[in-house]
């Protein structure tokens, strides 16, 4: 908004511009600052990287979990052929490390997803309107925050049975207030702004004026918060795989992974354990320094460092 | 304050209702009849019977609710459809683990997490502010189980130092008073329980402290790099008093204030945290009695625990609010 409003002032008065330094976008300095970043750009190749994992892997190395054994292989550790070694059915946990990030990110990514839109619009609808459908909504985030997350989402899975879509539902709902939140602060915080009133006095309709005029307020604290919550979001699809809620057998995830690890650990067989949850770590590491990076690129004011 | 209180508590009531409401729906929200499927293969149809009376369902749903938080409001959560236990009779038997557990990790997570932090600070740019930096944020992106059984590798299965999980060994007699094992030996004067007791909690503590710890590292550094630009730190060192008093007396204390609110912020991730670790030391607390009783459907369990955990929860925090204002003054109520 603030680029539109520079960019037509000085187009309009070549003094001005002659007077003023070079039109910058908001966002633009925001990117510049997240890519002279360090720890954000480490965050980003991580991301990326395991994105890509996720997506071209299946593609490119098309795999069915449900034939993959080889039972003179079990339990080998890693060698040249088997880079991280092969499980007690014989299968080679790197092929199946990288299947499975299909499914930690695409729960993480597509959780978050679901709760950013389903939160952002309870939240703007919900300060917009105000009276009893804000004392009602809120209520409702208020009893939803009274779970500890991974616990809610336990009991969400519990009740709808296991499996990965499940999680990706469950996990989605245990997020939704976090949103909610942030987009109802927005609206309360520009509501009496003159701008709105403004865009009132033209005539403007209340949906286009939330989503026109206050969504775009809420982005940036929204992208933040949706970094960190894809990396808690992973964090839980591991932890309900671990559980045996999430992904079922015999299909690769990498907290079942661990799961199925657990009975090998006193037969000394540590690359079972150690190579799944390096990769959690390393994708949940990933998204936290690009959400942290995000954090101090949009408010440079709240500079961690 | 007085004001304050009522209001934050009236508030509270509400929500916890809103809670017991959504906690009770659960069971009836399962698809198909929960005696059914609840008994699985064991469903006769005088067993459907008895667990239909047992749950009310056989009553319209505003009374089987009002029965439910009316029993509730008594301290009653029903009883276990499996071994037929009384559901609060069992969560107060196994919670003292739970808060050992729970206890033990927040000692891990602010001794060290807190020094961590300062030093960080004071000594900021360093290696040591930078490799503290890496280890805090790879802390908090680290799956709990996976530590878990990362440290039983190490420190039970390879080492062989520390016990891999339960709260005793197998074959020790132990006659409970309150069932917390630290608090009973002091009481029976038994030291040897005790630190038998204290060996098998650091591994499942310092798996659970771990993500507190790194998260309240991050706070401590940063909010003491923000007081010791402050103008009062300043004259502190400017009167010529020693470092460590300027850092200790001057600096700390106000640091300290926003380390408060976070170190009460753990409680969730402390309860989330403990049904997974709980899980990976077989420590016999209310997380893994939880996770047991969703494999077996036993729903009444699953009701009574998910809603003790909530009201612990929300609780907590009331109170972690309400000491925040207490010892920051500058918070006005509101």
């Amino acid at each position: 908004m603030s680029t539109a409003m520079t960019s037509r002032a000085s187009a309009a008065s070549p003094t001005a511009q002659a007077l003023t330094r070079p039109p910058r976008s908001l966002w633009r300095d925001a990117g510049e600052r997240l890519l002279s970043n360090r720890l954000a750009q480490l965050g980003m190749v991580i991301v990326v990287f395991f994105i890509f994992l996720a997506l071209f892997v299946p593609i490119l190395f098309p795999y069915d979990a449900r034939v993959d054994s080889d039972l003179v292989a079990q339990l080998n550790p890693p060698s040249l052929k088997h880079p991280m070694g092969t499980d007690e059915q014989g299968r080679d946990v790197l092929r199946r490390i990288a299947h499975g990030a299909q499914a930690s990110l695409g729960v993480g990514i597509g959780a978050v997803s679901i709760a950013v839109i389903v939160g952002t619009i309870l939240g703007l609808v919900s300060g917009y309107v105000g009276r009893s459908l804000d004392l009602g909504l809120m209520f409702g985030m208020d009893i939803l925050l009274s779970f500890p997350g991974l616990l809610l989402a336990i009991a969400v899975v519990a009740l709808i049975g296991p499996g990965l879509r499940n999680s990706l539902l469950a996990i989605s709902i245990v997020s939704i207030p976090v949103y909610a939140r942030i987009a109802r602060a927005t609206v309360l915080s520009l509501k009496q702004q003159e701008y709105i009133t403004a865009a009132h006095a033209v005539g403007a309709q209340g949906g286009r004026i939330l989503f026109r005029h206050v969504f775009p307020n809420s982005l940036s604290p929204v992208m933040v918060a949706a970094t960190l919550g894809i990396a808690a979001a992973i964090l839980e699809t591991a932890a309900l795989g671990f559980l045996g809620l999430g992904q079922q057998p015999p299909y690769p995830e990498w907290g079942a992974m661990l799961a199925d690890s657990v009975k090998y650990l006193t037969s000394g067989a540590w690359w079972v354990l150690l190579f799944p949850g390096l990769m959690i770590m390393l994708t949940v590491l990933g998204f936290n320094l690009l959400g942290d990076g995000l954090r101090d690129a949009l408010d440079p004011r709240l500079r961690t460092s | 304050m007085g004001h304050y209180l009522l209001k934050r508590s009236l508030t509270l009531i509400l929500v916890l209702l809103g809670v017991s409401l959504l906690v009770f729906g659960f069971v009836r929200l399962i698809p198909g009849d929960p005696a059914v499927v609840m008994l699985g293969e064991r469903a006769t149809p005088e067993n459907i019977e008895r667990i239909r009376a047992q749950l009310g369902l056989d009553k319209p749903v505003y009374e089987q609710y009002l029965i439910f938080i009316s029993n509730a409001l008594r301290g009653d959560l029903g009883t276990s459809v499996l071994r037929q236990e009384p559901v609060t009779r069992e969560i107060i038997r196994r919670f003292p683990a739970t808060i050992e557990l729970a206890f033990g990790a927040m000692i891990i997570a602010t001794l060290l997490g807190i020094p961590l932090g300062i030093l960080s600070a004071v000594k900021r740019n360093s290696w040591f502010d930078a490799s503290s930096m890496v280890v805090a944020l790879t802390g908090v992106s680290m799956p709990v189980f996976w530590l878990g059984l990362m440290l039983i590798f190490l420190f039970a299965v390879t080492l062989r130092w520390l016990p891999s999980g339960a709260r005793l060994d197998a074959n020790t007699q132990f006659q409970p008073i309150t069932n917390s094992v630290l608090l009973d030996s002091l009481l029976q004067g038994n030291p040897a329980l005790f630190f038998q007791g204290v060996r098998h909690l650091i591994l499942p503590a310092l798996a659970l402290g771990t993500i507190p710890m790194a998260i309240i590292a991050r706070m401590t550094r940063s909010s003491m790099l923000e007081v010791l630009n402050q103008d009062y730190v300043r004259t502190a060192r400017a009167k010529g008093l020693h470092e460590r008093g300027v850092i200790l007396r001057h600096a700390l204390r106000n640091a300290l204030l926003p380390v408060i609110t976070v170190v009460g912020l753990q409680v969730g991730i402390l309860l989330s945290g403990a049904i997974l670790t709980e899980t990976v030391f077989s420590w016999p607390g209310i997380g893994r009695w939880l996770v047991d009783a969703i494999y077996a459907r036993d729903y009444p369990i699953v009701q009574g625990v998910t809603l003790t955990i909530a009201i612990i929860f929300v609780v907590i925090n009331l109170f972690v609010d309400v000491l925040y204002t207490l010892v920051d003054p500058r918070v006005r109520l509101d």
